[in-house]
């Protein structure tokens, strides 16, 4: 097990060096740069400032710098927000994504692991073709035809909520029910196959021959198996749900990490960008990470494979 | 060398001999019993020929703007309205479709010639190149690609090759590991054995006898990665990553159309509703093969 960790931890890092190493190079050797937007900008002053950033120095030397000071836990300062650093801006917008997206993935969870549930439980039923018509549609229909959708029955037309704005908790209700909605579907699939696959075996059998009541044998029993599927899914689930939130976020106007992401690749905010990049590719890899254990743990077949 | 569980064998015997069906034709009368999947052909193919021919006969260019006549609702010379430069929707519907479409279609070969040929490859050799391809194929699928993708679209100009390049390169690591599986378990019956015994060159074994006999596999997986292909193009048309104005795509037309559904719902909803439809429908027909080709799941 230990080793398993070790390689699967070391195979991450290594993937994460190369995403900062490909992100840093692209981001440089494309035409533009952070200050050829801005009016009027003397060369003495574009030499000044970019003295002041360092981006005088050789490449190669700058790359030197940006790990070292990676090393150390710092991101670098914006070139877009003077005075700011990339830290504080993530350290100010990550709690809004983070509340979108986990409000965000417990809808997800709660829906799909319910519907998928009652669908194997009550299999070829008309709530299991209730449920997999749903499903059928979340996996057809993208976020940002739903959002939008959405916003102009319930926002506009019923006037329910705001169209966009992040202030009251009305204004969570839709941007969290769209990008949740998306991999409920997903999770009710998958809830479904692997319950239909756990409710054949044996175990179930015997649970039921003691006289277990049908909803224990469901919760106690079959689920844990059941949601194993569901588990390996979490990783690339949350890493969509992170992602999915560029539009979300562009949709309802949400002043999270996702947006500033889109703009600050648009700005060519090169400290920003690696910020933000470095902040989404290791969140990705640990969650991968992490369900990895998990599934090792909750399936001993998984441990001796890896 | 004739052992009775071989699974070829196995068809052949289970097979009725006087019905004389092909595998193929079994599937496709499965395929036209499945309701939703025939449904999503007629409807695939109906949208296909409207967006290749409709453009043709339509009286208006998809760019062609007509100022004295902006945001009209649908009427009769606009059937669908038309947006804030007059251009009418129906018309840039259609010839977005046809984007949207093309995208799909070339950026899914580009996934399958990729992911066909390294999956392949790394299935029929094993052993130590296997493990590095794989290894390979794990990092890449732990790179956070939406960002790249988005980075590249940002960096390189949004030109519609890249765009392909782009997709075509986050879509083939899945295809990539189906085909991979898929060759580790043919590569051990017995027709192989034969073919190796007569002495036919790898190049020939991988891609005459190992390759037909997966194909199953690898049209349901080609048919579910076009609706997933489309959705990634009209989401970075959306972030105004994809394709440029004055084309269109379905993602673009859904763009503008979610900036202005204040006041102009029908440029938001006309679109949605025909990209939701075929993508529906997409999914019908790949879920629907996947019923109709893949043993195990049928069974079930």
């Amino acid at each position: 097990m230990l080793r398993f960790i070790t390689s699967r931890l070391l195979q991450s890092l290594l993937a994460l060096f190369l995403v900062i190493t490909a992100t840093f190079f692209m981001i440089r050797f494309v035409p533009g740069g952070p200050f050829t937007a801005e009016k009027a900008v003397t060369p003495e002053i574009l030499r000044n400032l970019e003295a002041h950033y360092g981006l005088d120095k050789p490449l190669w030397r700058q790359y030197l710098d940006y790990l070292g000071s990676l090393a150390r836990g710092d991101l670098g300062p914006s070139f877009k927000y003077p005075n700011r650093t990339v830290n504080e801006i993530i350290a100010d917008k990550v709690p809004v994504s983070a509340e979108l997206g986990g409000l965000a993935l417990g809808f997800a969870l709660v829906l799909g692991v319910g519907l998928g549930t009652v669908a194997a439980v009550r299999r070829n039923t008309w709530m299991d073709y209730t449920a997999s018509t749903i499903g059928m549609f979340g996996i057809s229909i993208p976020t940002f035809v739903v959002g939008p959708l959405l916003v102009l029955g319930f926002a506009i037309h019923l006037g329910w909520f705001n169209a966009s704005g992040w202030y009251g908790p009305l204004d969570r209700v839709l941007p969290a029910f769209v990008l949740g909605l998306a991999y409920a579907a997903p999770i009710s699939r998958l809830t479904r196959g692997g319950m239909l696959e756990v409710l054949h075996q044996d175990f179930i059998r015997t649970a039921r021959a003691k006289g277990a009541s049908e909803f224990r044998v469901v919760t106690r029993h079959a689920l844990r198996g059941g949601l194993l599927p569901v588990v390996s899914f979490l990783g690339p689930a949350v890493a969509g749900i992170l992602t999915g939130s560029f539009v979300i976020e562009t949709i309802f106007q949400i002043p999270g990490i996702g947006r500033e992401f889109v703009n600050s690749a648009f700005n060519r905010d090169y400290t920003l960008v690696l910020g933000t990049v470095i902040l989404y590719a290791g969140l990705i890899m640990t969650l991968n990470l992490v369900v990895d254990i998990i599934q090792a743990w909750m399936n001993p077949k998984v441990r001796l494979e890896g | 060398m004739s052992n009775p569980t071989s699974p070829t064998l196995a068809a052949v015997v289970a097979e009725p001999v006087e019905k004389g069906n092909s595998l193929w034709h079994d599937a496709w009368l499965r395929l036209r019993k499945n309701k939703l999947a025939v449904f999503g052909m007629v409807t695939i193919a109906v949208v296909t020929v409207a967006c290749v021919a409709g453009p043709w006969m339509a009286s208006y260019g998809y760019e062609q703007q007509d100022l004295m006549n902006t945001f009209a609702p649908p009427n009769a010379q606009h059937w669908l309205g038309t947006d804030q430069l007059g251009r009418d929707l129906l018309v840039r519907l259609l010839f977005g479709g046809r984007v949207s479409l093309g995208v799909g279609l070339a950026a899914t070969f580009v996934a399958l010639t990729i992911g066909v040929t390294y999956g392949a490859v790394s299935g029929f050799f094993g052993g130590k190149l296997d493990a590095l391809m794989m290894r390979t194929v794990d990092i890449i699928y732990s790179l956070p690609f939406a960002i790249f993708v988005i980075l590249l679209m940002v960096f390189f100009g949004r030109n519609i090759v890249l765009l392909f390049v782009a997709i075509g390169a986050v879509e083939w690591l899945t295809m990539a590991r189906i085909v991979r599986s898929q060759v580790m378990a043919v590569k051990k019956m017995e027709f192989i054995e034969a073919a190796r015994a007569i002495g036919f060159g790898r190049r020939r074994i991988i891609f005459r006898h190992i390759l037909p006999n997966i194909l199953g596999p690898i049209i349901v997986y080609t048919a579910l990665t076009i609706p997933g292909v489309m959705m990634l193009e009209s989401f970075l048309s959306f972030l105004g990553l994809g394709v440029q104005p004055p084309m269109s795509s379905w993602g673009v037309l859904i763009k503008d159309g979610a900036e202005k559904m204040e006041e102009y719902h029908w440029l938001l909803v006309y679109p949605a509703a025909l990209f939701s439809l075929t993508l529906l429908s997409l999914n019908f027909v790949g879920d629907g093969l996947r019923d109709a080709l893949d043993v195990r799941s049928s069974k079930d």
